[in-house]
């Protein structure tokens, strides 16, 4: 009797959980979707602005095209992908007049006071099929100059195109930001996500 | 008529009808599918081409079509083109005997049943010359996997056939129809309950179709039997599974739901056929989006050791009656 | 007749040609992968079959070799965490962790407490995402397609979530030696607040689904039994000795960071079998939730810099000596022994991937099953190639 209660029996009441994956798939088929369609629809500002992209500078607050950063060399050297490329600035050429001037401090016996370097960087390049976006660059650096883009519109059509200027772009950015881009047409997608 | 007999223009507007027809069929029941399964994953489905991506089978029939017929290395190139031809051509003719409105018969014949019976095994035998001639090992074990399976599911769909023709004296299934004309509790449904689930369970079963997709389990052979199908290859596979399945959906709605007539006399037409036949299919492509598949010694035993008995005691409970 | 001319090219490799040597009459050889659509990528498996029936089948692995080890010896102290992040996909943040974590025991270096709550809500939330990519990509192994969209669904939400304290999807590299990158705003705590909830109101629907059903359950219910001996002798770990019934989890037995501050428990199975398995991994989930919650709960205030306040500079140097840091991953025990000689780069990185081990027991389970159990027992061992070839 147990034997036929197990083999028989028991195998028809569990049809019974076929219906019930039917119920539950033909109840999802009622529901709204939750995919994004893309060009029509575009994923809300809040979650964009979490992306991760490829590293970027900032600008410093008064002049948005020229970076905050100094030159330390602190990214580059840690960067464990060698994708980030520095080249500091020279010093400005001293003029004749300027090394007649301090030939002569100097036999006067006085300090000679040269123009330093600037201290921003004089070439930026960054290589984004390298980077493995481990952010060791960003927490490394001592004037909070880099960031991760949260543009994930960026697109590359070439190896080329992905080693990116980084001075160039902060300066585009600089420019976009006083005239801004006509905005996107598409409207966010309603994120209802019920239960 | 010119000497022509007038069967014979029958039979050609018939088979060029049913090639439409398939064809047509196929078309919207991929969309349909696809939207369908869609809308269960709560995406969109297709989507960009034509308005709600109405126009994407089309457009997939065309890349199939522009794609190059691939022959493998080592295939027997000529049964292995046979093959999918094989599998489509039995397709047409099961639509022949199918009465889809009270004029709309591609073929009288009384014995339409065994007819589609007959035709509906040649399935396997395109089933396995495909999987023996690609020479891929998938392949042959996808084609020994469908033999069985459609040897073993035919069994207790001919019982079932045969409890329903034992009913009501025919193999002729415009008459099988006319016998249920009249209302909702006429069909044939509610005289052999037992006889429609076990060919629903059946048609799953005979079709290749998902939880019972055995023979082309793409997580378990790659693809089975059309591994190494390309382009209209595997178009005319795709459309024969389709085929079957629009055939063998018409065929349930003329044995159990009444055919062309509606559930109140009176109102009987194709649109009637129609409609059943799609809640069919709609109730297949609904079971292959939720169920995981089964196992194959699972699937025969389900077949001997349940199908079997139940359709043998169905009918000779059937037979008992109708003697009585 | 062109049929069957070139024999010469269809012997196969040197694996192929290896089981056709010991084959049996009437059997077949078939490769399973490289690209088989079950095997999750590039894992390949020899298998001699009998009509359906598997007589012996051997893992071929290799094909995802990227050298992690080897670039440890290359990479500073401090670089090769970006590594940890490629090396499984599906749980990074754990490999993360053992990494750092033997790091810091080599140092000496204390990690400041919000650091290590923060880092045990993203390693069991990184858990939850390895558990639902594995439902549903198993679900899919066995035929029905429908379960892994929902398994995305929830795990897209996971995702945004971890999106914010690490700026990346899905290889994560944000622990760093002596805390971690980013601290979890208030936005993300909330959000992580709404998710545990919305979470728990979904599992009673992934069991309806899936776990009852009648199909799913004689697909894997006593399917690839691997015991308790068997694990022994494989060195098996994770879910697949929790279903053998043995009650061991990194996070109880060798309690490491702050795990022994919450009360959560180590779903166990005796059956053994695929099943078994599966039970303990959607167990797992529930517990996950649990641990989060509570992490939440304890979870000290955000004043000042302090997740990173002792973490030493990416050029540290550790002194001379060794390591080793085991913790718990979805996959099993992840282990991570590092050997310094005082200089910027480690002398070796040895990493032990449970998966490897897990693996490893296939060939024996498999043994007598059908080939649709092959796809169940693989599935449920839960795999991730990159892993086992690191
Ligand atoms: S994110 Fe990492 S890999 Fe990329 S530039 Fe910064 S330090 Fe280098
Ligand atoms: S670490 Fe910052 S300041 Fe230093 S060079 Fe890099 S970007 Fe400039």
């Amino acid at each position: 009797m147990n034997a036929f209660r197990k083999n028989v029996i028991q195998p028809i009441l569990d049809c019974w959980s076929l219906l019930v994956g039917l119920k539950i798939t033909g109840k999802y088929f009622c529901k709204p979707l939750i995919t994004v369609h893309y060009p029509r629809e575009v994923i809300d500002s809040e979650n964009l602005s979490t992306y991760g992209g490829h590293v970027e500078l900032i600008g410093k607050p008064k002049d948005p095209a020229m970076p905050k950063c100094i030159s330390c060399m602190m990214c580059v050297t840690n960067c464990p992908s060698n994708c980030l490329t520095l080249v500091k600035q020279k010093a400005p050429k001293p003029t004749p007049e300027q090394e007649q001037e301090w030939a002569a401090a100097a036999e006067r016996g006085e300090k000679v006071v040269k123009p330093k370097a600037p201290k921003n960087p004089a070439k930026f390049t960054y290589d984004y099929t390298l980077c493995s976006l481990c952010g060791t660059c960003i927490e490394n650096c001592p004037a909070n100059s880099l960031q991760f883009s949260n543009n994930i519109y960026w697109v590359a059509t070439s190896r080329k195109e992905m080693n990116i200027d980084l001075l160039a772009r902060l300066k585009e950015q600089a420019t976009e930001l006083s005239a801004p881009a006509p905005k996107i047409e598409a409207k966010p997608a309603v994120a209802e996500k019920e239960a | 008529m010119f000497g022509i007999p007038m069967i014979l223009i029958n039979l050609v507007i018939a088979a060029v009808a049913a090639m439409i027809w398939l064809a047509l069929n196929a078309l919207v029941l991929v969309y349909c599918e696809r939207k369908f399964a869609g809308h269960i994953q709560r995406r969109p489905g297709p989507f960009e081409v034509g308005p709600h991506g109405a126009l994407q089978p089309l457009i997939d029939g065309l890349k199939l079509m522009s794609k190059q017929l691939l022959t493998p290395d080592n295939a027997d190139g000529f049964l292995f083109w046979l093959a999918p031809i094989l599998s489509m051509i039995p397709v047409m003719l099961l639509f022949m005997p199918i009465p889809y409105g009270p004029v709309l018969t591609g073929m009288e014949v009384n014995l339409g049943l065994l007819l589609i019976l007959a035709f509906s095994s040649f399935n396997g035998l395109a089933v396995i010359l495909a999987g023996w001639g690609s020479n891929n090992k998938w392949g042959v074990l996808g084609a020994a996997r469908a033999v069985a399976q459609t040897v073993a599911y035919e069994i207790p769909l001919l019982l079932t056939v045969l409890s329903i023709s034992f009913m009501t004296g025919t193999l002729n299934l415009s008459e099988i129809t006319a016998q249920q004309a009249g209302f909702i509790w006429d069909w044939n449904i509610w005289k052999q309950p037992l006889a429609f689930l076990i060919f629903i369970v059946a048609m799953f079963g005979e079709t290749n179709r998902a939880p019972f997709d055995l023979a082309e389990a793409e997580s378990e052979l790659t693809a089975g039997f059309h591994t190494e199908y390309s382009s209209m290859g595997f178009g005319l596979f795709f459309m024969a599974e389709y085929g079957y399945m629009v055939a063998m959906c018409s065929i349930c709605s003329v044995l159990f739901l009444g055919g062309f007539y509606g559930p109140f006399p009176g109102i009987e037409g194709w649109w009637w056929m129609l409609v059943k036949t799609y809640a069919l299919l709609f109730l297949m492509i609904w079971a292959r989006w939720t169920f995981p598949r089964v196992r194959f010694d699972q699937l025969l035993n389900l077949n001997w050791k349940w199908l079997l008995p139940l359709a043998t005691f169905n009918l000779l409970a059937t037979a008992l009656i109708m003697k009585l | 007749m062109s049929a069957y001319q070139n024999l010469e090219q269809m012997k196969g490799d040197f694996y192929t040609q290896k089981f056709e040597a010991g084959k049996q009459d009437g059997t077949l050889i078939i490769n399973m992968g490289p690209q088989h659509p079950s095997t999750h990528g590039v894992l390949r498996i020899v298998i001699e079959v009998d009509g359906e029936y598997i007589v012996r089948s051997e893992p071929v692995l290799g094909y995802l070799h990227r050298m992690h080890e080897k670039m440890g010896e290359t990479q500073t102290w401090g670089g090769f965490i970006p590594n940890m992040g490629r090396v499984d996909y599906g749980h990074p943040m754990a490999w993360n962790w053992a990494y750092v974590g033997a790091v810091e025991k080599l140092m000496g270096i204390e990690v400041p407490e919000r650091a290590e709550y923060l880092r045990v809500i993203m390693t069991e939330l990184n858990r939850l995402t390895s558990h639902l990519l594995w439902w549903g990509a198993y679900i899919l192994d066995l035929g029905a397609f429908t379960p892994i969209m929902y398994a995305f669904d929830d795990r897209e939400m996971l995702l945004d979530i971890l999106q914010r304290p690490s700026a990346s999807r899905l290889t994560y590299s944000n622990f760093r030696v002596g805390g971690v990158q980013m601290d979890l705003d208030d936005k993300c705590l909330e959000l992580i607040r709404t998710f545990i909830p919305h979470f728990r109101e979904r599992l009673p629907m992934y069991h309806d689904l899936v776990t009852e059903n009648l199909i799913l359950r004689r697909r894997i219910e006593g399917v690839g039994i691997i015991d308790e001996d068997m694990c022994q002798r494989y060195g098996c770990t994770g879910p697949v000795l929790r279903g053998a019934g043995v009650a061991y989890d990194v996070r109880k037995d060798e309690p490491y960071s702050i795990y022994d501050r919450f009360d959560f428990e180590i779903p166990t199975q005796d059956s053994a079998c695929s099943a078994g398995r599966y039970h303990v991994r959607v167990a797992e989930m529930e517990q996950s939730l649990r641990i989060i919650e509570q992490a939440l709960e304890q979870l000290p205030s955000a004043e000042g810099k302090h997740i990173m306040d002792k973490a030493p500079k990416p050029s540290m140097k550790p002194p001379a000596g060794e390591a080793y840091f085991a913790v718990e991953g979805g996959r099993g025990k992840i282990g991570v022994y590092v050997v310094s000689d005082g200089s910027k780069v480690p002398y070796r990185v040895k990493l032990r991937a449970p998966g490897f081990s897990n693996m490893n027991a296939f060939a024996e389970a498999a043994k007598g099953t059908i080939l649709a159990d092959a796809v169940a027992i693989l599935g449920s061992l839960d795999l991730i190639i990159p892993e086992l070839d690191r």
